[in-house]
């Protein structure tokens, strides 16, 4: 039995009203409110999640324990799996080369298949990183709860649901009863005002959230990003803002249900058909915070004043618009500067210094804030202006196998190739290490994934710009960093 | 389960902010499906940068329970693995400013403690134990205190947390099988498990 938008067991009458709620709640209290199943002892609230997502990373052991503790899978039905994280992207061709990787292959192969859990493998067709496939294959709606062993879950946000990453006792939680333990987070509203300008892209917009409220700003809070710069974005940018929630500290980030949203999910495999899909429709338009919504915080950004960002530290709230200079630690409060100090020891840059120029030895296009169809025809836009500069390394990682074919069909990859990037296979690739591609050394990778960790990247001393595809393109192309805008 | 009311040892002081889950295991050893060994690989990146002068490779800081950090320790991935490797190299509890919530919320799974103190009394806390490693130093859930020679201060641990701990509830399975069959009956209420009736 697949996770379908078909009854999953049999349709009981309502056995409990859901309580009442005010008519100034924000989607965060309605939706949290649907899924309470109790109120626990400790305080914390028992919640129901609608749809858990496991890969091959953060799995195994929580099945292990679940066999220690002898229990079933409550919910097989409600947890999809799919294999990105280790997944090398030049050739998938099994047994994998890394012996490891073809281990962690077989148990989430194995485990699935004792518990009757669908696996999205790479022979499906459907494969690709687990933030990707869920919104492409419509799994993922608005007003669900959502739980994935991976930080970057919040990315579901973009639907109106409320979306966490857990570790992997929670990955056995979930598995065991289909429910988490949580405490309500707070919620912070933030506006986005005015209109993108050109060459600015969601990116952006989270590199400036982060950078204004700080990579722990968001502890505490879940965020919901609203305004007209908000409003105007399709869901694949509205992913990309809620992707790097996380990055913020926030638990989960999203945005509002609206007409762009029902639009998107009309039609996906996973989605409500017919009839069902109307009576969705209303449901969701009724989780969305209304106007005059209550909320614990409000901010506001000012989105006509965006410029396309870069990181240049060691978070990503360490990022400058490209047109600036590299912030002195003098400036900053006391309890940054050491943080600061740090970052500029790591990256071997200097304060006062534009990010402009700044030489890159390979750029990365993919991940699951950035690797969707949308982000490689930007990202193509650009290659379609030049060659990949000598001595440049440049990837074009597609985030799913779907957005694989998409791309082909429409002839990006061939646009890719031509310029000199190579064009690979589906998965999580350079963001994180944990596969074949990494940095080399000390190397500076321009990069359109999510974190600039010391190390990330794979080598240990290896360096992270985080900026947004088309950025990343145009550094490829010119060997060093430059401002998108003037190629566009 | 265990219930867990005090944590006391010696400590061992990790200064920095925005301390990551990468950094604190790198990637490379999450290729794995147990959790087994990850104790010796806690820090290894940033301990062959230091080049020996990190304060796990400090032998005045050998053997210690309590592991104290500043603020936004444990932010980025969601890894586990991360608790698990400092807790397979001997840390039972964590004293800092601030914690990230994932890896808060992964340590109170795995049972370890961490607690929250003002900047002022973290840093007197610190220089405390980097001037006299050999004292012992108490996590006291129970009077939300931390003790060391520099005196008690108060310590910020949240409710939740600190009950499940006390009561020796932190393996959550357990208590979220206790609700039995209300999951299935909060399931036959959420519309889009019930194909959305009207």
């Amino acid at each position: 039995m697949g996770v379908g938008p078909r009854p999953c067991y049999p349709t009981g009458a309502m056995t409990k009203p859901t309580p009442p709620i005010s008519s100034d709640a924000n989607l965060l209290d309605k939706v949290w409110n649907a899924h309470t199943v109790r109120e626990l002892p400790s305080g914390q609230t028992q919640l129901f999640i609608g749809l858990h997502l496991i890969h091959e990373v953060t799995s195994p052991q929580a099945f292990a324990m679940l066999r220690e503790m002898k229990l079933p899978v409550r919910f097989p039905q409600r947890t999809l799996a799919t294999v990105d994280h280790i997944i090398p992207t030049l050739s998938q061709q099994r047994p994998l080369a890394d012996d490891l990787a073809e281990k962690m292959m077989g148990a989430i192969e194995t485990n699935c298949a004792e518990h009757g859990i669908r696996l999205l493998d790479t022979a499906s067709g459907q494969q690709g990183i687990v933030h990707v496939i869920g919104p492409e294959l419509g799994l993922t709606q608005p007003g669900m709860t959502i739980a994935c062993g991976d930080s970057h879950t919040s990315t579901h946000g973009a639907f109106g649901a409320m979306a966490f990453g857990i570790g992997t006792s929670q990955v056995r939680d979930v598995l065991a009863t289909q429910c988490l333990a949580l405490s309500k987070p707070q919620v912070r509203r933030i506006d986005v005002s005015g209109k993108l300008r050109p060459g600015v892209y969601a990116k952006d917009v989270i590199l400036a959230i982060i950078r204004e409220l700080g990579v722990n700003g968001g502890v505490g809070y879940a965020y919901e990003y609203g305004g007209p710069a908000i409003d105007a974005m399709s869901i694949e940018e509205r992913l990309t803002v809620c992707n790097m929630s996380i990055e913020g500290g926030a638990r989960c980030g999203y945005a509002n249900p609206d007409e762009t949203t029902f639009e998107y999910l009309r039609g996906r495999e996973f989605a409500p058909r017919g009839a069902a899909f109307d009576r969705a429709v209303g449901w969701w338009k009724s989780l969305a915070s209304p106007p005059g919504a209550t909320y614990d915080d409000r901010v506001e950004l000012d989105g006509n004043a965006i410029a396309p960002s870069v990181s240049w530290g060691i978070n990503p709230g360490q990022n400058i618009g490209i047109d600036e200079r590299l912030p002195f630690p003098a400036d900053a409060p006391p309890e940054e500067r050491v943080s600061l100090e740090e970052a500029y020891g790591y990256m071997s840059l200097k304060p006062g210094e534009p990010i402009e120029g700044t030489p890159i030895q390979v750029a990365f296009i993919g991940s699951c804030t950035n690797g969707r169809i949308s982000d490689l025809r930007e990202a193509a836009r650009v290659a379609r202006t030049g060659r990949v500069a000598p001595g440049v390394k440049a990837l074009v990682v597609p985030g799913s196998q779907a957005v694989a074919r998409q791309a082909e069909a429409e002839g990006l990859h061939e646009v890719f190739r031509a310029a000199g990037f190579e064009w690979r296979l589906a998965g999580c690739s350079m963001c994180l290490a944990m596969n074949p591609d990494k940095l080399v050394d000390r190397e500076i990778c321009a990069s359109s994934s999510n974190r600039n960790f010391k190390g990330r990247q794979g080598s240990p001393t290896g360096r992270t710009l985080l900026m947004s595809p088309a950025m990343v393109a145009a550094a490829a192309i010119e060997g060093r960093v430059v401002d998108v805008r003037g190629v566009l | 389960m265990t219930a867990i009311d005090r944590i006391e040892g010696r400590a061992c002081v990790l200064r920095g902010n925005d301390i990551d889950t990468d950094r604190i295991i790198p990637a490379r050893y999450l290729r794995a499906i147990t959790f087994d060994g990850l104790g010796e690989h806690a820090f290894e990146d940033d301990r062959i940068q230091a080049k020996g002068d990190h304060p796990f490779d400090d032998e005045r800081f050998a053997g210690a329970s309590l592991l104290i950090v500043g603020a936004n320790f444990g932010c980025g991935s969601s890894r586990e693995h991360a608790p698990q490797a400092l807790m397979r190299s001997g840390f039972r509890a964590f004293i800092g400013e601030s914690f990230a919530e994932i890896f808060a919320g992964n340590c109170t799974a795995l049972g370890l403690p961490y607690a929250m103190l003002d900047a002022d009394d973290l840093a007197a806390l610190m220089d405390a134990v980097v001037l006299d490693p050999e004292q012992p130093v108490l996590l006291d859930l129970e009077a939300r205190t931390v003790s060391s020679r520099a005196g008690t201060v108060a310590a910020k641990i949240p409710d939740g947390v600190r009950r499940q701990l006390l009561e020796g509830s932190w393996n959550a399975t357990r208590v979220l099988l206790d609700a039995g069959e209300a999951i299935e009956a909060t399931s036959a209420r959420i519309p889009y498990l019930n194909d959305f009736p009207g």
